[in-house]
């Protein structure tokens, strides 16, 4: 005998490995291998990828407000194949739902749940609630928007429990709302507590298996699980990795343009609303299921109806056993599938009919992608990425217009995050203020006085719209050369991020427009000042005309001297009067010039 | 150890008195050593049942000049400082209200929750009233249920407003239980 072999008898005979493997391969099972017992190894094979993939994901995960969509970020840019590792849980968490009710169908299809296998239905049947709230407590941790407000659902309908719900709810957030100690708890109950009772359950499943299939054996001819049945379900477990690698490489395969493992959307904000909502999509159908219920009576939907169905599938291994009680089942199966199919596919539709989902979901990803951008750029400062988009002026700035401009001003005709407010507007639309473009409208006589520029203002006949159509209506060719310098010069005078190329270049004709604008001839300074220090001026100043300062300086106090002192037409001082932050107005102006991001936009 | 299981045992069968002696020790023996981390994970993991959110009393949320006249609805991110377990949160937006003019000097504020389930409601102007994303529970530009399908079971939650020195809008800022007729206010 080799060493090897003594070392190898040694061992049997204190521990039994072999022994133990022996007997569960050569376990016989009762009418010989088929394929449908694959749907054990399957779920089998489920779930220990997401015991492997979930203990890698540990490694990187970083359970705080401040740290949880950071580190899931850091994960998937970074970490060479993290991304591919969290879509490997990320989908077959999808997966694991449908390989469960299949079984359960499987089980009830074949009448494989009555006497001595009720235990094991009933087993099954409870992995089902545990897998849901796998995946409710799963889709907080990256703490995201949509995790976020996709969780928060589940969450207050367990709080509509009579009695228990309220503590309850209070417990499992770790406190009256969503915080660190939600998500310290989630990941408790999401990587430890969960798993341990669904092992638990896996383990007492296929131990009573193994039981039965012993004391069966005998009665019908059976034969060794190795190596038919091993093959077979092998080749199921091998299925079931083809049809993950096909969810997470589906936006390669079918050619999409955001091509990402899984999307990671915005940080978490209670402030931001995220109207693309929406649960993952096994769980579509309770989503829609919900919408029938009336105010007040969703305790019913919830957890009255899931009650109902727990009653039934309890009593299912009995009611198998009465006369028509086999077809009662499968025709309850069938209905229930069916259901579920109808229910999720009007949830689809619906959202695809409604004009205003999609655009939701347009912007949540703009939003992702102007986060992870900043990110990248920058990294994330200590108080998360949240902060990032709140300093950000293409992310802030179109909000602060929408809520504080827009029922005067327009931005490209709508409201800066493109809806159009039902009044006309009644003071000029600052899409491109101060850039060539701009100016170009307001020196032209057709346009000055409409509603783009001083149409809806007090201005609309003033000096400023007379000299205008005065000046330019019929004028010479030189006089028109004259005014595109001006143009030219007053827009650099912003120097706004978009045409710096182009203030380089015509350094020339801008020094000249400067000299026509500080000149009699044109007759700019003759309410401007331009410049040089000019008392008796009484329209705006055009030195560093459209430039951050000088933004601020008009938001702050339009009824300054150096802006339109006693000439102002009802725009508030919003920072003299301290309707906006200091900081707000600097986002508003930062995105009026268009700094911040050339390379991407949010609208 | 004088408990009424004794006497039923008590028929001069000394063994299997004494075996339930030792059984009923062993137990209590193991429920005294494991007594210590049960307690104290449950004590521990228990505690924010007590923890209430800190009352904010009225918060200044926006100058009455920002609020259209025509009472068009508005939304403002209420500003506040705020403490999540061991971070102290700087001002900086902590939720969002509602507001919309109803007078010269008044105003009425919601909070954007939907009573429903939580999610944030959005103004459609063109439906003149507000609608809830995620079920499409539909209000009444003051507040009252828009529509008898609505999932929500009451109208939007109404905070108290005070107009201070004629310029200020000041919102006690609170959240109710989302899910329920009855308007009651989170601890």
């Amino acid at each position: 005998m080799s060493r090897a072999q003594k070392a190898a008898e040694w061992l049997e005979a204190r521990a039994g490995v072999v022994k133990l493997g022996r007997s569960l391969l050569f376990t016989s099972i009762p009418g010989g291998p088929r394929w449908r017992y694959g749907w054990g190894a399957a779920l089998l094979f489920s779930f220990a990828i997401q015991a492997i993939t979930g203990f890698f994901l540990l490694t990187f995960y970083s359970a705080s407000a401040q740290t949880a969509w950071e580190s899931v970020f850091y994960l998937q840019t970074t970490v060479p194949f993290g991304g591919f590792l969290r879509a490997l849980h990320h989908y077959n968490a999808q997966l694991l739902p449908l390989l469960i009710v299949g079984h359960l169908a499987q089980m009830i299809i074949h009448r494989s749940l009555t006497a001595p296998r009720e235990l094991n239905f009933w087993l099954l049947a409870a992995l089902f609630p545990l897998v849901v709230a796998l995946s409710v407590t799963g889709w907080l941790l990256p703490y995201d928007q949509k995790g976020y407000w996709a969780a928060r659902v589940p969450v207050n309908l367990l709080g509509l429990t009579p009695l228990v719900g309220p503590p309850l709810k209070q417990l499992l957030l770790g406190g009256p709302d969503f915080g660190h100690h939600t998500l310290t708890r989630f990941l408790a109950l999401h990587a430890f507590m969960l798993p341990a009772l669904a092992l638990g359950i896996l383990l007492g499943k296929s131990g009573l298996e193994r039981r039965h299939r012993a004391a069966e054996t005998a009665a019908a001819n059976g034969a060794p699980y190795w190596p038919d049945q091993f093959l077979r379900d092998a080749v199921v477990c091998l299925a079931v990795m083809g049809a993950l690698l096909a969810m997470i490489l589906r936006p390669w395969l079918t050619g999409e343009t955001e091509r990402v493992e899984v999307p990671l959307y915005a940080p978490a904000d209670p402030a931001q609303p995220f109207p693309a909502a929406r649960p993952e999509w096994p769980f579509l159908f309770l989503f829609q299921f919900l919408k029938y219920f009336p105010g007040g009576a969703e305790v019913l939907g919830a957890i009255g109806a899931p009650l109902v169905l727990l009653a039934l599938i309890l009593a299912m291994p009995w009611i198998a056993r009465r006369p028509w009680g086999h077809r009662f089942n499968v025709a309850a199966v069938a209905l229930g599938l069916s259901g579920a199919g109808a229910l999720t596919w009007l949830a689809i539709r619906q959202d695809q009919q409604d004009p205003q989902f999609p655009r939701a979901v347009r912007e949540a990803r703009a939003q992702a992608q102007r986060v992870q951008t900043l990110a990248r750029r920058a990294g994330i400062p200590p108080a998360g990425a949240v902060e990032l988009l709140r300093r950000d002026p293409l992310s802030e700035g179109p909000r602060l217009f929408a809520r504080h401009c827009a029922s005067c001003h327009r931005y490209g005709g709508h409201d800066g995050l493109g809806q159009i407010p039902e009044e006309p507007p009644s003071a000029p639309d600052l899409k491109g203020f101060a850039s060539r473009a701009w100016i170009a409208g307001i020196l032209d006589p057709e346009r000055v006085s409409s509603p783009a520029y001083f149409g809806g203002t007090s201005h609309a006949q003033g000096q400023m719209a007379k000299f205008v159509r005065k000046t330019f209506a019929d004028a010479e060719p030189d006089l028109l050369a004259q005014r595109a310098k001006v143009i030219k010069a007053l827009s650099a005078e912003a120097g706004l991020p978009a045409q710096r190329e182009a203030d380089r270049k015509e350094a020339a004709d801008i020094l000249e427009g400067r000299r026509l604008l500080a000149g009699e001839d044109m007759r700019c300074t003759e309410c401007h000042q331009f410049r040089q220090p000019d008392e008796t001026a009484t329209a705006p100043d055009l030195t560093g005309y459209g430039t951050r300062a000088w933004l601020i300086g008009i938001i702050s106090d339009p009824a300054h001297p150096r802006y339109y002192g006693g000439r102002n037409d009802r725009m508030p001082a919003f920072g003299r009067d301290q309707i906006l932050s200091a900081q707000a107005i600097e986002l508003l102006a930062d995105w009026l010039r268009g700094d911040g991001a050339p390379e991407s936009s949010l609208k | 150890m004088s408990s009424p299981h004794s006497a039923i045992n008590n028929k001069g069968h000394g063994a299997a008195r004494r075996d339930f002696l030792k059984a009923a020790a062993g137990l209590l023996a193991l429920a005294i050593g494991g007594l210590a981390p049960v307690a104290a994970g449950l004590t521990a993991f228990l505690s924010p049942l007590r923890r209430r959110s800190a009352a904010a009393g009225f918060i200044r949320v926006a100058a009455l000049a920002a609020l259209p006249e025509n009472g068009e609805p508005r939304k403002f991110p209420v500003i506040a400082g705020r403490r999540d377990a061991w971070t102290a949160h700087p001002p900086g937006p902590i939720g969002a209200i509602f507001l919309r003019r109803t007078g010269p000097k008044s105003v009425s504020a919601f909070n954007v929750a939907c009573p429903h389930a939580g999610c944030l409601v959005e103004y459609r102007p063109e439906q003149r009233g507000y609608l809830c994303p995620c079920h499409n529970s539909r209000f009444e530009l003051d507040g009252r249920l828009g529509d008898a399908r609505s999932p929500s079971p009451r109208p939007l939650d109404e905070l108290e407003v005070e107009v201070r020195e004629n310029s200020e809008v000041w919102v006690k800022y609170c959240h109710f239980q989302p899910g329920r007729r009855e308007k009651v206010a989170v601890p």
